[in-house]
């Protein structure tokens, strides 16, 4: 299908918007050495895309396929092992057009959290447990936003009505509230400085399903009233295809492929995207579904050419001796495999 | 009538929270009743969110737990009447359990080949070494490993989706008659997830093994189970079979938890094809 239909979806991409992120060629590898023996682990390599001006971008991919250290490295929390052997991460607020990953302690500092926030998977690791969310509040926001005493409550308490919660959780200790509220408060906390890009990992993974549908709208309704970019990462598909205006796949340490995700979800192309859409049960369908044979592959020792080969049904020659780089498919829609028509992969 | 697989009663249970004199009390589950039929395999699929008893009543079925009042039989045995060794080692061995977190239910510390020759010799039919080790191969195989693969390892050594499979093989090895799964591939990736839940159809329809499925995954549940129980609160809202009851839930609870599903529903129609 062409881009017309998906377009009709979400007006907002009909304007080709610029970029908030941009990562190029990015390889992060975790390095040690024990007594001698180096070992190295290639979690994120080369890996390139970009993330437009208010637009909800999901990164999808199973455990040790890599996100974790790719948002790690994104968010500028890398610490040894870890380090970025190569490629950029540009943001279009840092100044300079520098790296995030050559940025100094404080040019991060000074834009960590009023420009970039995240908000991670279990909240009750980013809360202190002795303060009351009150102090948590002035611990993270008040040195961005100016402001303390009754004004800077006045709008903390406005913030956290978006999120629909009261202004009573500010004396609350963060094990007095359930799961669903301390994600709220987590997410308010991410967002009441109004940055330009929020990563949001794994969010609702931790909560029950009634309620994750209702986190997740309101993160999207605070992401498109303060016209944020938001960085999406889960391993579950149901929640970007709810969510997500472009969606990308990872394996092994690199993107397989990235597509809008409506056409993601009709029109996917690489075998492994095919595999985890046809695979997604759902109520009402009794075609039966298989798994995928095989493990991930060990990115200490990942297997040559296509990380995907040796579980890949159409894997051909070429496919065991060079990696497939990300090639246009269609209008914003990019794809790393040889076996794609016109591409002579399987021989 | 021969006795149902397993039957429970009015099976209730409390927990006291708080201090020796200001205890309260928390219903975990409350007044449940069900039972299997022998002899008619099937996977039957418990629903509920965190905190709705679905795990405490996993633990009593397993006899990890007691119930505060009412009845737990199996093969019309009352598990509160289990006593000694060898009915206890009878039970465990017709009533198998697969966990959450298989890097939580295996020793960190032990070679997995040797739990599963310690399980083939004590609940299998292997008298000897070589002969538990050619249960234990055939038990692998039927779940796609061999034991080559396992063998010598340690848990930590294998992915999650290959430890959930050797735990499912080990369960296996006792030959029960009633396997329960406490939330079996909520810690499995995606790609693996439909390898393990159509492991569970072979177990039921070429072993004859019943299953209880336990998940908060409505997807997963309606496309393996014969039958579903939805719980709230340690209750019973809604039951019966697994498509009547989740094309058309009928408690506002159960509704609920259909409407939460996420799935993915872009129309083919979009397209202009």
């Amino acid at each position: 299908m062409t881009g017309a239909a998906a377009l009709a979806i979400d007006a907002r991409q009909a304007v080709p918007a610029k970029a908030v992120l941009r990562v190029d060629g990015l390889k992060a590898y975790y390095r040690s050495r024990h007594f001698g023996v180096a070992r190295e682990v290639r979690a994120v390599d080369g890996v390139t895309f970009e993330v437009r001006a208010n637009e909800i971008y999901g990164l999808a991919g199973e455990s040790s396929s890599g996100k974790s250290t790719l948002i790690k490295t994104i968010a500028a929390a890398m610490r040894p092992p870890l380090e970025v052997v190569d490629g950029t991460v540009g943001f279009s607020f840092l100044a300079g057009g520098t790296s995030i990953t050559r940025a100094t302690s404080a040019e991060v500092l000074a834009i960590r959290w009023r420009n970039l926030s995240y908000i991670m998977q279990g909240s009750m690791s980013v809360l202190n447990p002795v303060r009351r969310v009150r102090r948590s509040f002035e611990d993270f926001a008040s040195r961005h936003m100016g402001g303390k005493g009754a004004a800077f409550e006045a709008r903390v308490i406005d913030h956290l009505a978006r999120v629909k919660l009261d202004a009573n959780v500010l004396d609350s200790y963060p094990h007095e509230l359930s799961g669903g509220m301390r994600q709220r408060v987590a997410i308010a906390l991410a967002t009441i400085c109004r940055p330009d890009f929020v990563i949001a990992d794994e969010p609702t993974t931790a909560l029950d399903v009634v309620v994750q549908k209702d986190v997740l709208g309101m993160i999207r309704d605070i992401q498109r009233e303060i016209g944020s970019s938001l960085l999406l990462v889960t391993h579950d598909l149901g929640v970007h295809a709810y969510m997500t205006d472009r969606l990308a796949i990872m394996y092994g340490g690199m993107l397989v492929e990235e597509a809008r995700t409506a056409d993601l979800f009709l029109t996917p192309q690489h075998p492994y995207t095919r595999h985890l859409i046809a695979s997604l049960p759902r109520i009402g369908d009794d075609t039966p579904r298989a798994g995928l044979s095989g493990s991930p592959p060990n990115l200490a020792a990942p297997p040559p050419g296509c990380r995907f080969h040796p579980r890949c049904p159409l894997a051909g020659d070429r496919c065991r001796r060079e990696t497939p780089a990300m090639l246009v498919h269609a209008p914003d829609h990019r794809v790393a495999c040889f076996a794609l028509s016109g591409r002579g992969g399987t021989a | 009538m021969s006795a149902p697989l397993l039957e429970l009663a009015h099976v209730s249970k409390t927990f006291g929270l708080g201090g020796l004199f200001s205890r309260r009390r928390i219903p975990a589950v409350d007044d449940v009743d069900f039972a299997l039929r022998a002899g008619v395999p099937e996977i039957f699929t418990i629903v509920g969110q965190s905190g709705s008893g679905k795990t405490t009543l996993a633990r009593m079925i397993l006899g990890m737990e007691t119930p505060t009042s009412g009845s737990i039989h199996l093969l019309g045995q009352n598990l509160a009447h289990i006593h000694g060794a060898g009915s206890r080692k009878l039970f465990m061995g017709a009533v198998q359990p697969i966990f959450q977190n298989p890097f939580e239910a295996f020793n960190p510390l032990r070679e997995l080949d040797h739990y599963l020759f310690l399980t083939a010799r004590r609940f299998g039919d292997a008298n000897d070494q070589q002969r538990a080790r050619t249960s234990t191969d055939a038990a692998m195989r039927q779940v796609g490993l061999s034991l080559v693969e396992v063998a010598g390892r340690y848990p930590h050594e294998l992915s999650g989706g290959q430890l959930q499979r050797t735990a499912i093989a080990r369960a296996m090895l006792a030959k029960p008659k009633l396997i329960v799964a406490d939330e079996p591939v909520s810690m499995v990736d995606a790609s693996l997830r439909m390898s393990i839940v159509n492991l569970f159809k072979t177990l039921r329809d070429e072993l004859g093994i019943s299953i209880i499925y336990i998940t908060h995954d409505l997807a997963t549940a309606y496309y393996i189970s014969d039958r579903i129980m939805i719980m709230k609160d340690g209750r019973v809202v809604e039951s019966g079979d697994a498509r009547v009851v989740l094309a058309a839930p009928q408690h506002a609870y159960s509704r609920q938890l259909k409407d939460a599903v996420l799935v993915p529903h872009f129309k083919v129609q979009t397209s202009e094809s």
